[in-house]
């Protein structure tokens, strides 16, 4: 007996969609709790403000405003999803999944879903894997949605994280097309460096604390960063492998038009820019510095605001890639989607 | 290869110049990088990059933080190719 496959067709992002919290804190507010200056914080990460989600502004609530923006901008319901994939690694249920949470409340409750972590490389793990869905014929159209609530999960007195990470959510819409419009990834890891980034203690230390000492010496699991290690992982491996992202998909810096990296700091997006000597012709997405870092959610957020101010940029060639905690990454070329 | 203090303080000027835009005339083996140069965390993560590749060493993350001095990163580099 022999079983039977399915085989799809290419793919392509047909929109982008996004949700940013209404609240923008500018570095004026945060300064006093880590002792620093807005010029401190300008000059080391371009970041001036930052969105922070309220109460009422849950993964799940920021989620399912992204993915409405992006399903309308794709002239779609939530029916003509067969997937969806969530990047977050701040969804705080160890189970089930925030996808579910966010199919049964938009009204496709059986779709296929889950969320993957892959913190600030989510999305664009999630962008590889919906492409390979499609082409396998695993599934027709994909919502691929990147999300983030760090504020859940950052101590505001914290001199190395406090000014950087922010909240919000992007997501598309992926799906068949006859050309193709996702290139090859370029992905792995860097677990030797594991540590450089950590959301620490684990729930069961932090149950156990609590059963052995008072309440006071518990400690939440908050983010922490090696800066300066992970600006050099960043600035100097990922430059490669955006390179090599680019160089799978058979093009040149000179062939692209947009460069979307993770938006992690000013200052490696611009030192990757100069190591990866990207003409003056590629518009480079810098819409952290006004939005924060926002991990999974920040690369179709930077996208939605690349679009925004440049639409000329619609249906042309973008390279992103992705970079976080594990070390892991993942890079593709992307055509962007057309105008809605 | 074995290198020269000289030469290892000569290439270090011109990195230090080309990274956070300090002449290079300005820059001696007694001077601090962050409190006299006001070379911060992250450009000196870009100058210990460029003196790896210049000079054919490694520098470990955890060891830039004692480089303070430009002839501490002189002294380093010397031993490290020695």
């Amino acid at each position: 007996m022999v079983i039977k496959t399915k085989s799809g067709s290419e793919s392509s992002i047909l929109s982008v969609g996004v949700y940013r919290p209404s609240r923008l804190v500018p570095n004026s507010e945060i300064v006093d709790a880590i002792d620093s200056s807005d010029e401190w914080i300008v000059q080391r990460t371009g970041i001036e403000s930052r969105r922070i989600a309220g109460a009422d502004e849950s993964v799940v609530d920021m989620a399912i405003g992204a993915a409405e923006q992006a399903l309308l901008r794709a002239k779609l319901t939530i029916k003509d999803i067969d997937s969806v994939i969530v990047a977050t690694i701040t969804y705080p249920h160890q189970a089930p999944s925030a996808a579910t949470a966010i199919i049964q409340r938009m009204g496709n409750p059986t779709a296929a879903a889950f969320d993957i972590s892959a913190a600030c490389a989510g999305f664009c793990y999630g962008v590889a894997m919906a492409h390979d869905f499609v082409r396998a014929g695993s599934a027709k159209k994909v919502l691929v949605i990147g999300v983030e609530k760090i504020s859940d999960f950052t101590d505001p007195t914290d001199r190395a994280t406090a000014f950087i990470f922010a909240d919000g959510a992007g997501a598309v819409v992926i799906g068949e097309t006859s050309d193709a419009g996702i290139g090859p990834v370029e992905w792995g890891s860097d677990s030797e460096n594991r540590d450089a980034i950590l959301m620490n203690p684990s729930w069961i230390d932090m149950r156990d604390t609590e059963t052995q000492l008072t309440k006071a010496d518990v400690k939440w699991p908050n983010i922490t960063q090696e800066g300066q290690k992970v600006f050099r992982w960043a600035v100097f491996s990922m430059s490669k492998a955006a390179l090599k992202a680019l160089d799978s998909a058979g093009l040149s810096v000179h062939q692209i038009d947009a460069f979307i990296p993770h938006q992690a700091n000013v200052r490696i997006i611009e030192t990757m820019a100069k190591e990866m000597k990207l003409p003056d012709s590629v518009i480079i997405a810098d819409d952290i510095r006004t939005n924060g870092n926002t991990s999974a959610a920040s690369i179709p957020l930077a996208m939605d605001a690349l679009l925004a101010k440049h639409p000329e940029l619609h249906g042309k060639l973008a390279l992103l890639i992705g970079y976080g905690a594990g070390l892991v990454y993942a890079g593709q070329v992307v055509k962007l989607p057309p105008k809605p | 290869m074995a290198l020269s203090a000289a030469d290892v303080l000569a290439g270090i000027k011109e990195i230090v110049e080309e990274v956070a835009g300090i002449p290079a005339a300005s820059i001696e083996l007694d001077k601090n990088f962050t409190d006299d140069l006001e070379v911060d965390s992250l450009s000196m993560v870009e100058v210990v990059v460029a003196c790896e590749e210049r000079f054919g060493v490694k520098i470990p993350d955890e060891k830039v933080t004692d480089l303070a001095t430009v002839g501490d990163a002189v002294n380093f580099i010397v031993n490290a190719a020695a």
